[in-house]
């Protein structure tokens, strides 16, 4: 699918909402992604006041998945009370798997085979599957069709001592070999995008989630979490800084490239725990159910790109493609919400979308797509300051989307997200 | 592959002859929902499987329940009831016995295939087989539960029971009635093994076949050093000894079974199963007969009936409860009630909901480790708890449940905020102990739903649940909470709106004597001691430190204008502590001084000076558990006679499940009947010549004392 046009069969997005975001190791840090996937999947329906037996289907978007809960999606189905009749599967998309998993609700109910539909994505970045190495899990196989002492210690033989280190899970791209950060080094190199201008645009995404916590926006879309040891309620995200400066984030050392580089802690995303759920329907369900729809899904595309120089470039195609697909120009949407893996990838981006030779041979325009206003966009603040928990992040932008279209009385709304293997997915809403 | 036998007729027990040589023997009872073992249950066993015992053909037996969810349920009380011979009972027990001891010595391996409950004489059953297969399922529970109704396991319990899991395990679940879920009852020894429910007939019948080829044998349990060491007689009879100072000093004589299951177990292991059993045999003909046990029973049979009990009008749905406030009542009934539906709790402070959270968990995580609740059915329950400081969640509640502080104009506001929000079909009800319902109506837009729901604290432990109905009531809303406590595992009674509904006012006259009898110079201590002996779970003393000296004066003042009335006059005593900041346990100033962990509570003499100046006397155990306890059981009368409950039987489950009333004694109306209404408002005339009005004997008394009527037909 490039791009689509919704126009056939109307898909309605009710509510959404999501978990508190935290810092990794914070108060999360004891549970597993299930619970936080059932907290926001039950505080969905407990805010719809739907019949759980309405419900078709749940998809949901994950990327670090335990061993103990690979189809987390169904798991999260069972254990937040829904009908155990309930199909449910689990996507992966890296940052966009929640962007895919309401691709997967949206196109089930476009097709006739759901009206009620949940978008969830969940992730517990404060635990991770560490493995063991490969020479000594060849060998556990091994033993346990080996029999006798003999047989084990020949199992010994060959192994080094290093191998019985376990292996932390690697955040490089499989295909290029480089992580995340390096690859925005390399991004942020090769546009010209300034340390200065990362370190402004982070502060900024700080400064608008702390004004948006204090002035109560998020709170509609966040669910209360009541963890052990139940000391007290979890109620905000606790990852943004409202008070750092532009100071303190100069004063940051560069990480992935600390001799030449400018792609710092300061202005990147951190790991978060967190999970989100997103309500989809039928426009005809939602009427028939009762259930007063937040926006129309308008269009929705998708995009691949080159994982080495193009890797956190996803949304400059989607945006306009989903844009294209809606019949809308960039200056008519009222509400933008972006993904910011980094600083220097959502600048990029910006960049992408008002450069003549790139819209051009990558769009086939003759004009730039235009200039994102920055009062339009990402407003209560975004990955760089609420968090990043990667499963979880679609269904926020997608939330936000909608809670910030009725909140300002916009009328369109833009969503888009990159990921890793040079993927993106956009989306165009439209305020009910 | 199996075949029906020919001779079988049609009765409880179905037999199958399986061409593998083993024989099913099915128990299923053509009418009822469970099995129980009755006589005619006996004969057919008599009947059906002494020929299967005898056949060469039959190699193994298994013994099945054909029931959902339940193996048998114990034995059937019906027949109990229906004789008033000790000899005529025991000669039952014996027959059981001879019977089960049959299955028990057949060289063939018998089988029990066990999913559901096995309880009392069901376990019993299971016992005297040689294998006992349990299906690995939340329904499947094991115990021996006739101590809790005044009785003994007399078909084998006591004998087989220790010999199966040792002295030391068995005796708690002989003198408690304990329930084991499948996988505990595994670990302790008690099931040698653990299948899934389907097919647990054919899985016993695998089971059987191996016993029978010698592939198979009973699990060998590790023996504890204590345990090895009880084999000894010396070590056993201090073990028996102790556990006798124990059931003494925890029945304080009140209860003769646990004592009578001491000396069946004490017998059994000196002079050998045959001496133990007929030793059961005796005593439960004995224990049967007697008061203590016919109370129990019946008290059982009418918790039994209030859970069926229904209105004429059909309940609603409840699809969601909303409870108002987290304190430790409301998370108590967000504790019971998630099993249910989706609960929300609204409290304005998230530390209160936190902590009700955490009641929440730790109540699920108790399930969980008895075995009672699967792991995933714990975190769907758990999804079903919303805690919330916002009113519009309370939206789509069909049953709202209000246990904010006792305060009749906090409660009101919060009935009209909640009006706003509710759809008029949906029932609200106060939890309360005193306040009336009708005055917390009094501005309500739909006062014909509201109404009081009375739990007890703590709720998750306390059986009871007293409904309040006001005049204004309607039936739908009354069934609604009805169907809605009886699902919570409640037993229900409905009372009326007055002034402290029923348990707590036939509360209040007792305390309030108790409080007279310290100004009169009894001590605290004595009055607790009394009261406990006489087989309340709690004196009177430490009730009050319990509830909380400020919730019981708050009670109080809305119970004396009702009381003053007939001119009785609270004592001030209370009062005048409460002004002086004491609160009971809570705050570490009550009638008692708690010196914290590990300490004994002493009495605080120095509050008995806001009673009297009085010096310290003694007072005849005698005469202080009269007084209190006639003030108690004529207000139950009085209760009866003004309609606030509408029986006896009401009364006296209120009584006993709500308040402890000493269940052996049946409550207050057996109470009355047993001490005869006659010679009740005789002492109570002259009580109340030597101590005042409040004495004065219920008119409805005094017509039973004239008619020679008792309360129970």
């Amino acid at each position: 699918m490039a791009a689509n046009d919704l126009q056939t069969r109307r898909v309605v997005v009710v509510d959404g909402c999501r978990t508190p975001f935290l810092r990794s190791g914070t108060a999360f840090g004891d549970l597993m992604a299930y619970d936080l996937g059932c907290l926001a999947v039950s505080g969905l329906m407990q805010r719809a006041r739907l019949d759980p037996a309405a419900v078709d289907l749940l998809v949901l978007g994950t990327v670090l998945a335990d061993p103990k809960t690979t189809n987390l999606g169904r798991e999260v189905a069972l254990g937040a009370g829904l009908p155990l009749s309930l199909p449910a599967y689990t996507v992966t998309m890296a940052c966009i798997s929640s962007l895919q998993s309401f691709l997967c609700c949206m196109q089930a109910i476009q097709a006739g085979q759901a009206e009620v539909a949940i978008a969830a994505g969940a992730e517990l970045l404060s635990d991770v599957p560490i493995r063991l190495r490969r020479p000594l899990r060849k060998r556990l196989i091994a033993a346990q069709k080996v029999k006798g002492l003999l047989g084990y210690l020949g199992l010994a033989k060959g192994l080094h001592l290093s191998d019985l280190l376990p292996e932390v899970p690697a955040i490089a791209e499989f295909s290029t070999g480089e992580v995340m950060g390096e690859n925005c080094e390399r991004l942020t190199k090769r546009l010209g995008i300034s340390r200065r201008e990362q370190d402004e645009y982070a502060l900024l995404s700080h400064q608008r989630a702390a004004a948006a916590t204090a002035a109560g926006r998020l709170a509609r879309q966040i669910v209360p979490a009541y963890v052990p040891p139940f000391k007290e309620a979890v109620t905000q995200d606790n990852g943004f800084r409202g008070d750092t400066t532009l100071d303190k984030l100069g004063r940051l050392r560069p990480v992935f490239d600390r001799r030449f580089g400018t792609v710092t802690a300061g202005n990147s995303s951190f790991l978060t725990d967190g999970a989100g759920a997103v309500l989809l329907m039928s426009e005809e369900a939602a009427a028939r159910l009762g259930c007063r729809p937040l926006a129309y899904v308008r269009a929705a595309a998708a995009a691949a790109l080159d994982p080495q120089e193009e890797l956190l470039l996803g949304p400059a195609l989607t945006m306009p493609r989903a844009l294209a697909a809606a019949g809308l120009e960039l200056e008519q949407v009222q509400v933008i919400e972006l993904h910011e893996a980094f600083a220097g990838q959502v600048l990029a981006v910006l960049k992408m979308l008002g450069d003549q030779e790139f819209c051009r041979e990558r769009l086939g325009r003759e004009e730039p797509v235009g200039e994102v206003n920055l009062d339009r966009l990402n407003t209560w603040g975004g990955s760089l300051s609420v968090g990043h928990p990667f499963g979880a992040t679609g269904a926020r932008l997608i939330t936000t989307c909608c809670h910030r279209l009725q909140q300002e009385k916009g009328r369109y709304g833009l969503v888009a997200a990159c990921a890793a293997g040079a993927l993106g997915i956009g989306l165009v809403l439209e305020a009910a | 592959m199996m075949q029906q036998s020919a001779t079988d007729k049609p009765g409880a027990i179905r037999t199958l002859r399986r061409p593998d040589g083993v024989a099913l023997v099915i128990l299923d009872h053509p009418s009822k929902l469970v099995n129980t073992i009755s006589i005619p249950l006996l004969r057919e066993v008599e009947a059906k499987v002494e020929p299967l015992l005898s056949d060469p053909e039959v190699k193994a037996l298994v013994l099945v329940s054909a029931k959902k969810d339940s193996f048998v349920a114990g034995a059937d009380l019906e027949v109990l009831a229906r004789t008033d011979s000790a000899e005529e009972i025991a000669s039952l027990s014996r027959d059981g016995n001879r019977l089960l001891s049959r299955l028990a010595d057949s060289p063939k391996p018998v089988v029990a295939a066990v999913h559901g409950a096995a309880l009392g004489g069901g376990l019993e059953v299971a016992l005297a087989c040689h294998y006992i297969l349990a299906s690995d399922h939340p329904a499947t529970v094991l115990g021996q539960a006739e101590v809790m109704l005044g009785l003994l396991p007399a078909g084998g319990g006591t004998q087989r029971l220790v010999r199966r899991v040792g002295l030391i395990q068995g005796l708690p679940l002989l003198l408690t009635g304990k329930r084991l879920q499948a996988r505990r009852a595994y670990r302790l020894g008690l099931v040698d093994a653990l299948t899934t429910p389907g097919g647990i007939a054919e899985t016993g019948a695998r089971a059987a076949l191996a016993l029978a080829a010698g592939k198979l044998s009973r699990r060998k349990r590790k023996r504890s050093w204590p345990e090895k060491l009880s084999g000894l007689a010396p070590v056993r009879s201090f073990i028996l000894h102790k556990a006798r100072q124990q059931v003494m000093a925890q029945t304080r004589g009140n209860y003769p079974a646990p004592v009578k299951i001491l000396d069946c177990v004490q017998t059994g292991l000196k002079r050998g199963i045959a001496a133990g059993l007929a030793s059961e045999s005796a005593y439960f003909g004995e224990l049967a007969v007697g008061p203590v046990s016919r109370n129990l029973v019946r008290l059982f049979q009418a918790m039994n009936e209030a859970k069926k009990q229904t209105l004429t009008e059909p309940p609603r749905e409840v699809g969601r409860l909303a409870v108002l406030g987290g304190g430790f009542m409301g998370a108590g009934i967000a504790s019971v009630s998630v099993g249910l539906c989706p609960v929300t709790v609204r409290d304005l402070d998230q530390a209160v909901l936190a902590r009700c959270a955490r009641e929440v968990d730790t109540g699920l995580a108790k399930q969980r480790r008895a075995g009672s609740i699967t792991k995933l059915e714990r975190d769907r329950r758990w999804s079903h708890l919303h805690l919330t400081t916002e009113p519009k969640d309370l939206a789509g509640a069909d049953l709202v449940i209000e246990a904010v502080f006792e305060d009749l104009a906090l409660k009101q506001r919060v009935l009209a905020e909640c009006e706003q929000i509710i759809s008029p079909q949906a029932v609200f009800a106060s939890n309360t102990s005193a306040l009336p319902i009708d005055q917390i109506a009094a501005q309500a837009a739909h006062p014909e739903r509201v109404l009081g729901m009375h739990y007890f604290s703590p709720v998750p432990k306390m059986p009871l649940l007293e409904i309040v109905v006001p005049d204004a009531a309607a039936e739908w809303a009354k069934a609604t909470a009805l169907k809605f406590g009886q699902r919570q595992g409640k037993t229900v009674i409905l009372v009326k709106d007055r002034p402290g509904f029923y348990t707590s006012r036939i509360l209040g006259p007792y305390m309030n004597e108790a409080l007279i009898l310290l100004a009169e110079g009894a001590r605290i201590e004595t009055l607790d001691r009394v009261m406990k002996d006489f087989g309340f779970p709690v004196g009177p003393m430490t009730l009050l430190d319990e509830v909380g000296l400020d919730v019981v004066a708050h009670v109080s003042r809305h119970l004396s204008r009702a009381f003053s009335q007939r001119g009785v006059e609270p004592n001030q005593g209370l009062l005048k502590m409460v002004e002086a900041g004491y609160q009971g346990r809570k705050n570490n100033r009550g009638f008692y001084k708690y010196p914290g962990k590990g300490g004994q509570k002493q009495p605080n003499t120095r509050v008995y000076h806001y009673f009297s100046q009085e010096g310290r006397h003694e007072f005849a155990p005698a005469d202080i558990a009269e007084r209190l306890a006639l003030l108690m059981v004529n207000e139950a009368a009085l209760c009866l006679q003004e309609g606030v409950i509408d029986s006896p039987r009401t009364g006296d489950l209120g009584a006993i499940l709500g308040l402890g009333f000493p269940p052996f004694r049946g409550g207050p109306f057996r109470y009355l009947d047993a001490a005869q209404p006659d010679k009740v408002v005789a002492r109570m005339e002259q009580l109340m010549i030597k101590c005042g009005p409040r004495f004065q004997p219920a008119a409805l008394l005094k017509d039973y004392a004239k008619s020679g009527r008792s309360f129970y037909a």
